[in-house]
């Protein structure tokens, strides 16, 4: 492992308890780590560039870290990582990606993420991404989340991305049977000329399964941001999605929310609310003493906690 | 010391919603400001503090002319204030407006302390979001509570109708914690209410009416005016106009 993942990987995973848990680093396209635990096995895939991730029924308070890191310019990173969750378990799977380039060569990291969890199981993901580095090389990440919750399982998405990456198109797919719940935190902030999509699309298919997504965004600079959900209800479910950004500078933001409900009583709502930052926000702080500039920055602090 | 002279704030159709008022807070003194709704209360409060910054006239705050300071600027000088409508903040939590104000991270113990003076439990609160599930009441409360984090900081502090939506906490707890304020001689008060409850523990009652200054004295010499007849239709009248 190089210096520039070794590095980024704490920035990503806080990794002091590495040394107990199951994990896999990859770092531009190779393993350069990996260690299988009792209850968590981590093998790769043979017909395509990845690795699949099976959790044993009834496994509680695991952590598993699978980080990915792009430490130069010119690498192009495609990578599948499977998820098997066994019944009844409650684990915490800590991802990320971090692409640093001193290039002039763009670098891009695709990681396509597949969760099957069984009944009852419960998943909390964190993922992180950064980009940093002082190369013109363009600092790329495209996630997929393909997520099938069965009955009474839950999972918590909980992702941000912060600066430095120069374009990133997330796509979140999920199919949720009975009592299964979804819950996404998000939370994204750009600047300069970045660009970054994510895109949600649940069904809700079982009853009295449901979904809740919170996205919030700062775009700052020239970047832009484009938020699109959409929500299936199939049957008796709730489905609420909110996407709130703030606009700095000339920073532009899209949100096309969509709800579908296929059965009278499926409850679904969207919030949307896109400003800059409220005035009376920036007077409140300084008037407890912050300069506006300090107030500013709070706020965004804040709102991307 | 706070001395206002001759303030006066103008809209841009040439309207004074404050016209030409002089008024002085002495140190380790509770002002009451009332009158009818529209008569330029808040907008006063606001000018002290730099949120508006008035048309003409001057405001000298412990010697310094802070006239035409900001509102960061007067919040160093050790002016305070609670407004009338909290603001609400997605993803700030209670401890994180507490730390602001304090300029500091507080224990939880200090924490713990603040809250329980105006009615809260911080268990329950410390880590609520600053948004719309706390209530109009709860609001006020934890917007008291951001004054006093300030502490010694302060040397004005102004309320804006702080008994607003407080239902279920008392009037004396709420009494109790300005006057706590009070006990420091060098530390005033401007409250702006329309409770008589509130009026009458102040040292003096200003009357603010049409923006400007229709009676100042004792809550004795103002409460009487103040209970006459309502011919306004407001909850606090304006009284007759006395001599000043």
């Amino acid at each position: 492992m190089n210096n520039i993942t070794e590095k980024m990987l704490k920035i990503i995973t806080d990794y002091g308890n590495l040394e107990k848990a199951s994990y896999n680093i990859r770092e531009d396209g190779e393993c350069v780590g990996r260690r299988s635990t009792k209850n968590v096995s981590i093998e790769p895939l043979f017909d395509r560039s990845g690795i699949e991730i099976k959790v044993k029924p009834n496994t509680k308070g695991e952590t598993v870290y699978i980080p990915a890191c792009l430490t130069k310019s010119g690498v192009n990173d495609l990578v599948y990582n499977d998820f098997y969750i066994g019944e009844n378990s409650d684990v915490t799977i800590v991802a990320g990606c971090a692409v640093h380039t001193d290039g002039e060569e763009e670098s891009l990291h695709n990681g396509i993420h597949r969760f099957f969890l069984g009944k009852y199981s419960k998943v909390t993901y964190i993922e992180k991404h950064i980009g940093e580095g002082n190369g013109d090389g363009a600092r790329k990440i495209d996630p997929v989340t393909e997520i099938e919750l069965e009955e009474g399982a839950s999972i918590i998405l909980d992702t941000l991305q912060i600066g430095g990456v120069d374009y990133s198109d997330r796509k979140t797919i999920a199919k949720l049977a009975s009592k299964a719940k979804m819950l996404v935190r998000e939370r994204i902030m750009t600047d300069k000329d970045e660009k970054a999509i994510t895109d949600f699309e649940v069904e809700l298919n079982g009853e009295d399964s449901g979904v809740d997504i919170i996205s919030r965004s700062v775009a700052k600079g020239n970047s832009y941001q484009g938020y699109s959900s959409k929500i299936i209800g199939r049957t008796r479910c709730t489905g609420h999605s909110e996407c709130d950004a703030i606009l700095s500078e000339n920073g532009r933001v899209d949100a096309t929310p969509s709800l579908t409900a296929e059965s009278k009583d499926a409850s679904l709502i969207h919030e949307a609310a896109i400003g800059k930052i409220a005035g009376e926000q920036i007077i409140k702080l300084c008037s407890l003493g912050l300069t506006e500039e300090e107030a500013e920055r709070k706020i965004i602090e804040g709102f991307l906690k | 010391m706070l001395e206002l002279k001759n303030i006066t704030f103008t809209l841009p159709d040439g309207k004074n919603i404050t016209d030409n008022i002089t008024l002085t807070i002495p140190d380790g003194k509770m002002i009451a400001i009332t009158g009818p709704n529209g008569g330029g209360k808040t907008t006063l409060a606001k000018l002290i503090i730099g949120i508006q910054r008035a048309s003409s006239g001057q405001i000298i705050f412990n010697g310094q002319d802070i006239t035409d300071l900001s509102v960061s600027e007067r919040a160093n000088c050790g002016i305070s204030y609670g407004f009338q409508i909290p603001v609400t903040f997605k993803g700030f939590t209670v401890r994180d407006i507490l730390n602001l104000a304090a300029g500091r991270e507080l224990s939880l113990d200090e924490c713990k302390e603040l809250l329980g003076t105006v009615g809260l439990c911080a268990h329950d609160y410390i880590n609520r979001e600053l948004n719309k599930s706390l209530s109009g009441g709860e609001m006020k409360r934890i917007e008291i509570a951001t004054v006093l984090a300030r502490g010694d900081k302060t040397y004005l502090s102004i309320f804006d109708e702080p008994e607003a939506g407080i239902d279920i906490w008392s009037f004396r707890e709420l009494i109790g914690v300005l006057d706590g304020l009070r006990s420091n001689k060098k530390c005033s008060q401007i409250i702006i209410s329309h409770q008589e409850r509130l009026l009458e523990t102040a040292d003096e009652i200003v009357l603010v009416a049409g923006g400007k200054i229709e009676a100042v004295g004792t809550p004795d010499e103002i409460l009487p005016l103040l209970r006459m007849e309502n011919t306004s239709g407001c909850d606090c009248p304006k009284g007759r106009t006395v001599s000043k």
